[in-house]
């Protein structure tokens, strides 16, 4: 078993990518002309207003959405559709209900084709990973939302991803089990040497969890700006620096 | 973490009730009989007051037997063997029916609810032979295959197939499409997809579809076995109706019910079996 990637994987360029939406019959810019750099190994955070196309972003990064022009490429190779280079952490958990947690965290495994025993194998290491070993017999059903959410980030470290992208994981959450959950993550991204591209609408999660925090403007044509989080870990949420560097990131929504 | 909780407290309970053995067994006794009374009581007095009625003269006994003459013209029935032939028969048209409404339906219904189009096309036709009962059909059916068991039996799948059959193309249809792009991300093909997230997803459905068709199927056999039949529950019903053996008439009554009871019990426990997961979110 290996556990974790080398370092210098998991590199993302993009290049002059746009898309847009047709709604109603009109053509709706969502993406015009990004440029993008996440360096290998790095935690990258996407803010923005909702209609800011950070969601959309994360999607053509998935796979799941195709660029209308530009490219991306990840470790110096453009994308077409999914790969298994890359896994997503939702929003949800979306665990399959009728199977248990560790069938659920096998199961990107097994439609690899990875054999039963080495599936489960992995998917024990990863559940004890993220704290829920004992929980391995129980169905969703009988989870609370942070817990659901846990097996969902451990099926995703199953698959031992280059790029982790992760679509406001922790939108769902309580603040408390929220907080937790953000410790969790900064503690998995130092173990498993992943790239990551975060999706959030939570700035202080932003700064909390990023290398670099990219500002999608509300307007089109506006400015994309990056912010460097320059800050150790683990982060200390009532550091003036931490604090200053929230406040900041608010001033660019025009917040206080 | 309250799953822990809960057993800790539980243990806790358990020291501190150190009622003598006896007592704490009457009290079981107790609350298993409130619990029973609770479930069945009104069942029991229904059963009580029919009686009772009978007796008493409060119903015309000529109508409605007492429980015990009905119970023992089923006794007699089973014993001599003549009801046996017609639960056997009766099980044979419906089961056969069945059988062949959830062989066809559910691979029809898993295709119709995969591919769009064709559910698109089919639907209004489907929705139209649903609609049309199939007892006024039986006429047609018996012209086309005779007054034999062919029409018998066809009517009954007539009627059972349609809700299998939707049931089948609802559940399918429903799947969440989260799920199917969790799938997606991980590299499942369309295969696979259906295979591990569409069909596991649209059992619980499927077995609505089953009950309903095994309610149905029942129905329409009682009905068939009455128009045009000389063995079958069903049939015996009418016939014991026509001799005026009202005993023996309710005797196949509860007959039927009982069989319906059992249907409908098989199949939750096959379901039970199937979904738990199903169970557990409830």
């Amino acid at each position: 078993m290996t556990q974790g990637q080398a370092s210098g994987r998991g590199e993302v360029s993009i290049r002059d990518l746009s898309k847009s939406f047709s709604l109603n019959g009109r053509a709706l810019n969502v993406l015009r002309g990004l440029d993008l750099h996440v360096e290998s190994g790095q935690c990258l955070a996407i803010v923005g207003a909702s209609g800011s196309g950070k969601t959309t972003l994360l999607r053509i990064l998935a796979g799941l959405e195709a660029a209308d022009s530009g490219d991306v490429l990840v470790d110096g190779a453009p994308i077409h559709g999914v790969g298994s280079e890359r896994a997503v952490i939702f929003q949800e958990p979306r665990l399959l209900p009728w199977l248990t947690v560790i069938r659920n965290v096998a199961f990107p495994l097994e439609v690899r084709g990875v054999s039963a025993t080495e599936a489960a194998d992995r998917a024990r290491h990863y559940l004890r990973l993220v704290g829920l070993l004992d929980f391995s017999e129980a169905y969703p059903a009988q989870l609370s939302g942070g817990m659901a959410q846990r097996v969902g980030i451990a099926r995703a470290l199953a698959v031992q991803p280059e790029l982790l992208l992760l679509d406001e994981p922790l939108g769902a959450l309580d603040a408390m089990t929220k907080m937790t959950m953000q410790e969790e993550l900064t503690r998995i991204w130092s173990e498993e040497h992943v790239t990551m591209v975060l999706v959030t609408h939570d700035l202080e999660e932003a700064v909390y969890l990023a290398d670099r925090v990219l500002v999608l403007p509300k307007h089109k044509g506006g400015v994309i700006r990056t912010i460097d989080v320059d800050l150790p870990r683990p982060r200390d949420r009532s550091e003036p620096r931490f604090v200053a560097l929230r406040q900041s990131l608010l001033a660019e929504f025009g917040l206080h | 973490m309250s799953i822990i909780e809960s057993e800790q407290s539980g243990a806790f309970r358990r020291s501190k009730s150190d009622t003598p053995f006896s007592a704490g067994l009457a009290e079981k006794a107790v609350a298993g009989l409130a619990r029973l009374g609770s479930r069945y009581g009104v069942l029991i007095a229904f059963l009580v007051f029919w009686q009772v009625a009978s007796e008493a003269g409060w119903l015309n006994p000529a109508v409605f037997p007492p429980l015990d003459k009905i119970i023992s013209a089923l006794w007699n029935g089973i014993a001599g063997g003549f009801l046996l032939d017609d639960v056997a028969i009766s099980l044979q048209r419906a089961g056969i029916a069945f059988s062949a409404a959830v062989i066809i339906g559910i691979p029809l219904g898993l295709f119709m609810g995969q591919v769009k189009a064709v559910e698109h096309s089919l639907d209004p036709i489907l929705q139209l032979f649903r609609q049309t009962s199939a007892l006024a059909l039986y006429p047609v059916f018996i012209l086309l295959l005779g007054l034999g068991e062919a029409s018998k039996v066809f009517v009954i799948f007539w009627a059972t197939l349609f809700p299998t059959l939707l049931a089948t193309i609802g559940g399918v249809k429903q799947a969440d499409p989260k799920l199917i792009e969790m799938a997606r991300v991980y590299g499942a093909s369309r295969l696979t997809i259906f295979r591990r997230v569409v069909l596991p997803g649209a059992v619980p459905s499927i077995f609505v579809g089953l009950r309903l068709s095994a309610t149905t199927a029942l129905l329409l056999l009682i009905a068939a076995e009455m128009i045009g039949a000389n063995s079958g529950v069903g049939f015996q019903v009418m016939n014991a109706q026509y001799n005026f053996q009202i005993p023996l008439m309710f005797a196949a009554i509860l007959l039927l019910a009982i069989l319906g009871l059992g249907a409908n019990y098989a199949l939750e426990r096959l379901q039970g079996r199937l979904c738990r997961w199903n169970q557990l979110s409830r």
